[in-house]
């Protein structure tokens, strides 16, 4: 009896197993074998040897290196920026009584809007051609200041454009799960503080932040493995030449390996994917880590 | 310290229908005396919560004044006037322990009155003791049972020592076993703190029970003031003796007819007041079975609950409800005909105008 009921319940699991197995386990796998075959050829599926080269020589190429930098800067600046933006915006739009939605709508467009679009506005924002300044190289001279050429112009300028760009497109969504987190803070918390004479201060940093931690812990999360996979922003704003730009990441690295002008080298990517997976892994645990101390869940 | 409410007014601006106003508290005019502990009764929606939050400073009043003592506090903001409050979900933080609650509003004290931490330690464990939870004192809300998440709240509003303490429905999230464990607690705490306090209740059986003094709610208008037992005794409209008394009172169509006041045919008792129609309530208690009774009914059923053994009966001339209630004093009350009659206790039986306002007689 028992042994039958196991034998249904695997059937039951076995279309999911299959799709999972297939799409997911498999290339998970292949990858992982992929990374330690060397000399791999990709037309005739030979390789000759096994061992760590390929992990050695993406270690060792300046344009990996460049795409880690890059990364961790975007990571390191775009992170907190846009959660800390996020909460400010979030308890402005709780805080307002008329009308609350419009802005909330405001706030909430970019969300919806085609990556590749919005980076074209960047650019044309930013961009200094020969013909035009750029609208914000045009505000700069205003203020008395030269003009910058924040496409192709030196790597500081870039990197703000980019870390400008990405805050601006996951604002929405954390202000989105921010406010209703707010929202749903019991109003009675609020008046027994009140009552208790305590400060605005005090009331924010022990009762409210507290109360949204679980939110909060979620958004640093996914924030954080959202930004170590940016691809698709950079090229929207830079062009697919990444490395001639200096401002590769790490997924954009791997991407070039596999199909860029340089690219053909499915082992060299498999190696820097696991290395990006091993980054994404320990950051994560190290954030659950974290917040088990601070993170409180009701 | 005692409290007077002065012309106190609440209106609300109606969200539903535009321009039009919703009065939830109409013209208060009370003193609620020193040390006393006083029960707000009212049905749902009677604008006692709204009082409450009007002397706490949480809503500001539309006209009217608030004082407690001799200070007006009608300007002051809730932290300034003194008050400590239990909300009816008990508003306990989550994520700090009991003693981090109870301590929670001591550490907001600045200047002058800034406490040591061996102080305010020392004051926790002294109200902590005093509801009886000093051996809950790391636990975390989610840990404790509602009655001991209800003292951790009482706690949290008497550590420092407010002049009013008030309660919005303090019993509702308990269990029946644990109300009356509860409300004998706060008769107790309210006893040996001697801090005046308010409680809202909708349940009259609660606020019977331990009050000093009972205030009596109907749409934002105060109907009765008094000791429990005397307005249970001599209510002064339908409404406050309807709302009292379990089971509740039956009330019947009557009129009276020189000077006597009559149920269908029967004539019940005797009054001065002049011929008119009028509204009989007789309490459950004032029935007393009788073979030559004056008052004559269907008979259905006896029913035993308990304690009590009642009669159920039925007059076409009964509004309250379809059954009659008359409790009897014979437990092993035994009853045959189809027909039952009763003798009245005068001091049980009320007389109303139509405009519900009792008749002396």
């Amino acid at each position: 009896m028992n042994n039958k009921n196991n034998l249904k319940g695997w059937l039951y699991l076995l279309p999911a197993m299959v799709f999972v197995g297939v799409f997911m386990v498999y290339p998970l796998l292949d990858v992982l074998v992929y990374s330690f075959e060397e000399s791999y050829n990709f037309a005739s599926q030979t390789y000759n040897g096994i061992g760590l080269y390929n992990y050695s020589y993406v270690l060792h190429d300046p344009y990996f290196l460049q795409a880690i930098k890059n990364t961790f800067i975007l990571v390191i600046i775009t992170v907190p920026l846009s959660t800390g933006f996020a909460l400010l915006i979030s308890l402005a739009l709780n805080s307002l009584t008329k009308l609350k939605d419009l802005f909330q709508t405001v706030f909430f467009l970019p969300y919806v809007t085609n990556t590749l679009a919005v980076g074209l506005v960047f650019m044309i924002l930013f961009k200094k051609t020969a013909y035009s300044e750029g609208l914000i190289n045009l505000l700069l001279n205003s203020f008395g200041l030269s003009s910058v050429d924040f496409i192709e112009g030196p790597y500081w300028a870039k990197m703000f454009v980019l870390c400008f760009y990405t805050i601006w497109v996951v604002l929405p969504f954390k202000i989105l799960i921010l406010t209703s987190a707010l929202a749903s803070v019991n109003k009675d918390y609020y008046n027994v503080a009140r009552i208790d004479g305590t400060s605005k201060l005090r009331i924010f940093t022990k009762i409210t932040l507290p109360m949204i931690s679980p939110s909060l812990f979620y958004l640093i999360i996914t924030g954080f493995i959202g930004a170590f996979k940016a691809y698709s922003d950079v090229v929207a704003l830079f062009g697919t030449d990444l490395n001639a730009a200096g401002m590769n990441t790490i997924v954009g690295y791997v991407y070039d390996m596999l199909y860029g002008n340089s690219g053909g080298y499915p082992s060299f990517a498999s190696a820097a994917a696991l290395i990006l997976f091993a980054i994404v892994l320990t950051i994560t645990v190290i954030n659950l880590l974290v917040s088990k101390e601070n993170v409180h869940y009701q | 310290m005692k409290i007077i409410l002065e012309n106190l007014t609440k209106k609300f601006i109606s969200r539903d229908h535009k321009n039009s106003v919703v009065i939830a508290v109409n013209d208060f005019n009370i003193e609620i005396p020193d040390g006393k502990l006083v029960g707000l009764l009212g049905p749902s929606g009677c604008g006692k919560s709204t009082t409450l939050n009007l002397i706490c400073g949480l809503e500001e009043p539309t006209e009217g004044k608030i004082y407690f003592g001799d200070i007006d506090v009608t300007n002051l903001p809730p932290e300034n006037r003194g008050v400590g409050m239990v909300f009816q979900n008990y508003a306990l933080y989550p994520h700090l322990t009991v003693r981090q609650n109870i301590v929670f509003p001591l550490e907001n004290l600045k200047g002058p009155d800034k406490m040591s931490k061996e102080a305010m330690e020392e004051k926790a464990m002294e109200v902590a003791r005093l509801v009886q939870i000093e051996t809950l004192m790391d636990r975390k809300p989610s840990e404790m049972s509602g009655g001991q998440q209800q003292r951790v709240a009482i706690a949290r509003a008497l550590v420092k020592t407010p002049g009013v303490l008030l309660l919005d429905e303090p019993l509702s999230n308990l269990d029946a076993r644990l109300r009356l464990q509860t409300r004998e607690q706060i008769r107790r705490i309210q006893k040996e703190t001697g801090i005046t306090t308010i409680f809202v209740t909708h349940d009259q059986e609660e606020a019977m029970s331990i009050s000093d003094l009972i205030i009596v709610m109907k749409d934002g208008i105060i109907q009765q003031v008094g000791k429990p037992q005397e307005v249970y005794n001599a209510p002064v409209n339908l409404f406050v003796a309807r709302f009292l008394g379990t089971p509740a009172i039956n009330v019947f169509k009557g009129q009276i007819k020189d000077h006597k006041v009559y149920i269908g045919e029967d004539a019940i008792m005797d009054t001065k007041a002049s011929d008119q129609e009028v509204y009989v309530g007789i309490r459950p208690e004032g029935f007393v079975p009788s073979e030559k009774g004056v008052f004559t009914c269907r008979f259905d059923r006896i029913e035993t609950t308990g304690r009590d053994t009642s009669v159920v009966c039925h007059n076409e001339n009964c509004i309250s409800d379809e059954d009659i209630r008359a409790i009897v004093d014979d437990d092993l009350y035994t009853h045959k005909d189809k027909v039952i009659r009763f003798n009245l206790k005068v001091h049980k039986t009320y007389v109303f105008s139509m405009d519900e306002k009792v008749i002396d007689e």
